[in-house]
This record gives structure tokens, sequence and C-alpha cells, in this order.
């Protein structure tokens, strides 16, 4: 959910930046990062624990915990909480140590 | 092979202001940063930072971040930026392996000033992973940053000072914070901020903590238990809260992981907040040429990492040939500055760390 009302920022409308989520067409707003872009549409779960599968959501907000890695256009373990959204991105869960792809 | 004179890696209010002085003297430098901003984590501080007009008081943080970054803008042919971009190694011959879209870049320096900033400590108890369990610094960014609500109704474990500023600044956000708790018997943070959430009629509870998170894929519930003096939880004091995130508020610790990739010696020092590079008066690590500032050689506040950040830069210059004009002034005036800063009851810890700093530093 977004904020809408707030006694010293403002938010202003942005421009829509739609990108896919797990297969799903979803939106968010042009400066957001992945990860605030999900959670703005109401996704917690953002990776799973390796072994147990856990599901695992957002911590650190500063690219250090690795909590919210996720598939990114192809690349495994893509640090969402840092990393801006881009029209068109396809954004997929992780529920591995992720696999190594040809570049 | 990317060279340079000076590489700044971390862009917050220590390394901008470290910029800013060492451009002032006439280096160039660059300055690493992944985030996609400058700015550290002032840029979601909205709140009016105390202490004197030397460290912006009465100015909030967001805006203190805007001055800094202004400041190293109007050196645009000496100061160059890196956002988006993370180190992800760094090397004896001050070599900086950087990452950014996908695209590994080495850069070798001449000094290196590490501002890495600290992280926010994690808490231990059960089912403390599932999603909705959130540092308070984290929740801080997604509603000040970029606009997102976290939650609807949480509890904010810790008081000290990010504790107490992120619960007030939650209720602006239209978020309900049921309680703030605290392990110990008293609160960590200023009174005032203390004072002003009371106001809003968030109570703060001391002597107790959370015992569990409750929850299948996400947090539902919470445990809350009461402890006695020793820190033992009291039978039959548990109650359960209704909530939909648990706030982590519990400290910050040093970020000096790149440090230890290089050997510079190292010594947990808890006054400082855990695993500090062990430096000089000058702020240089065991390796005359990697200095550090700011939160990754003790945790304090923001205005004491600018401070450390503008003393670290003029030392760095004139080390580099290129002493800064007002020198001898100016680095009397950051040390005044900082002994003014740790002067008051919450500066002990850190003077207690230093002192605990300076028998290794003596020992080298």
């Amino acid at each position: 959910m977004r904020i809408k009302e707030h006694p010293i920022l403002t938010f202003p409308e942005k421009e829509k930046i739609w990108f896919s989520y797990n297969g799903e067409n979803v939106f968010g707003f042009s400066g957001d990062t992945i990860a605030a872009a999900l959670h703005a549409l109401g996704v917690m779960t953002l990776s799973h624990s390796l072994e147990m599968k856990r599901p695992r959501g957002f911590y650190c907000a500063i690219g250090n915990c690795a909590s919210c890695n996720m598939i990114v256009d192809g690349i495994p373990n893509v640090r969402t909480c840092v990393t801006q959204l881009k029209e068109g991105m396809v954004v997929i869960t992780q529920t591995n140590k992720g696999e190594l792809y040809d570049i | 092979m990317i060279y340079k004179d000076l590489v700044i890696i971390g862009g917050g209010p220590s390394g901008l202001s470290a910029a800013k002085i060492a451009a002032e003297a006439g280096v160039s430098c660059l300055i690493i940063e992944r985030d996609p901003f400058l700015g550290g984590q002032l840029v979601k501080q909205t709140h009016m930072f105390f202490g004197s007009k030397k460290q912006y008081a009465k100015t909030r943080g967001i805006d203190i971040a805007k001055i800094l970054i202004d400041d190293c803008l109007k050196y645009q042919d000496l100061i160059e930026i890196m956002t988006d971009t993370t180190v992800v190694g760094l090397y004896k011959d001050k070599v900086i392996t950087t990452l950014h879209d996908d695209t590994y870049k080495k850069i070798k320096a001449k000094t290196i000033i590490v501002a890495t900033g600290a992280s926010e400590k994690f808490l231990a108890f059960e089912n403390n992973d599932l999603p909705g369990v959130y540092g308070a610094g984290a929740v801080q960014t997604l509603m000040n940053v970029y606009g997102v609500k976290p939650a609807d109704k949480v509890i904010m474990v810790g008081s000290g000072n990010i504790g107490l500023i992120v619960s007030y600044q939650l209720h602006q956000a239209g978020v309900n914070v049921l309680k703030v708790i605290e392990a110990a018997s008293n609160i960590g943070g200023y009174k005032v901020h203390a004072s002003k959430i009371r106001r809003i009629g968030i109570p703060i509870e001391t002597n107790k903590t959370i015992k569990r998170a409750i929850g299948k894929e996400k947090v539902e519930k919470v445990e809350i238990v009461s402890l006695d003096k020793n820190w033992n939880i009291i039978n039959d004091s548990s109650e359960i809260f209704d909530v939909d995130a648990v706030c982590i508020s519990v400290g910050l610790s040093p970020l000096g992981n790149l440090l230890s990739m290089i050997d510079v010696k190292m010594k947990f020092i808890k006054e400082l907040g855990g695993l500090v590079p062990i430096i000089n008066e000058y702020h240089q690590t065991s390796d005359d040429n990697i200095y550090v500032c700011g939160d990754v050689s003790g945790v304090e506040e923001a205005s004491s990492a600018i401070v450390e950040g503008y003393y670290t830069g003029l030392i760095a210059a004139k080390n580099l040939g290129k002493k800064h004009k007002n020198f001898q002034d100016l680095s009397l005036e950051f040390k005044e500055q900082l002994a003014n800063l740790r002067s008051g009851p919450f500066g002990k810890k850190t003077l207690e760390g230093l002192e605990i700093m300076k028998e290794d530093t003596n020992a080298k």
C-alpha cells in the first residue's frame, strides 16, 4: 500500500513501470526498487531459505542481508532492495541457491 | 584497469564529507555507492538533527543529505560518482573490484577511504525469519524513501534513538504502533524522542522482550514476555498481540567486511559496536593508505560521521600531496567538533571504546 498523506513528505504521482512478477503483469512507480514495488503490491515473501524453504522477506534494505534475493531477468541472487525497477523486468521468486547462467 | 588517486567507498554522510574536503584541497576522487542514490541513511531521516549549527542541527536528515550531495556536485571536475555500484573485492595492492549492471571493473587507487557505515543488528527469537520481521531502519527506508506503508500494526523492539524515531515516523505514515518494548530497565534513546512518542499515545514498556513471532507465511502475532533484573523470563508474563510486523531496533554493527579482505588490523570493541579496524588519530588503519571514517570505525550518529569524514578527507588529501589551504585551522576545528559531539552522556561509550583502541594503536 502506498502512503498518500504525510505531514512532512510528499509523494507525487510518478510514471508507472510495468514488470512481470512470477508471470503476472504488475506495476510499480519510477524510482522504486523491486522490493519496494513488490511490498506496495502486498508481496511479503521474496525468497526462501535454502534447506527448509521457509518464506523470507525484506529485512535490511541496504543490500546486505540477502533476505530479498530474487531472480531478475534470469539472473539469480539479485538484491531487490537496492535494485531499481525497470520497465519489462521479469522478477521470479527464488527457492534455491541460484543456478549459473550463460552471459 | 582504472587509476585513481583517491577512492571513497560509501556515499553516505561520511564519504560525501570526505570527498568534499579532499576536492577542496585539489584531490580528484571517486565515490562508489551501492544504492541507486547518494546520501546513505540520511535520505530517510525526516527528523531534525540535534547538536550544534556546524553539524546542521535543526535541519532534517533528508535536507542534510541534499546539502552534502550539492557540496560534492560543485566539484564535478574533481569528484566522480558511481552509484548502483557495489565493491565486491578489495586487495592489498589497493585494487578494488566493482560490480555494476552485471559488469565487473577493476580500479587501482593510491589511497582508499572506507566509509561503508553500519548495518542493523538482528535478534534471536523463534520465527525471526518470517516476512514481517523487519529492521527498523529498513522500514524507515520503505516508508520515507519509497512512500510504501510497511504494515498496519507493529510492535517496535528496542528503545534506542532509531527505535523511538522510527516509531514516531511509523505513526506519521499512518501505521498503528502498539508499543515499544525494551529489554533493559531504562529507555535507550534521548528523552526528547521518548516523550514525543509517549505524547502521541505509544507506550514504552521496559523489562520486556519478544519471545517469538507467530504465523505461517508471515507475522500474524507476537509473544512478548517480561524480564527480571537478571534478564530471565518471568513465569506467566506472556502476552500475545495481533500485529502484521515487528521492527527490530537493537543497535548497529560496523560494516567492515571489506577491511577484513585486506588483513588490516581489526578488533572487537563492544563500545564501538563490534568488530572495528584499529586506527590512529589520523583515521589511518594498519595500512597507511587505507583510511576509515563514519560508523565503520565505531557506531555513532550521522553528525559525528560527517565531521569524521571532513577530518579524514583533509588528512588523506595532505598525504596525497595536496595540503588544504586551511589545513591547520580545519584540522583543529574538526577535532574540537568531534570532542564536543562526544562530550555528553551518550558519547561516553564512544570515548571508552576509543581509549581501548588507543592501547592497540600505541602497541603497533
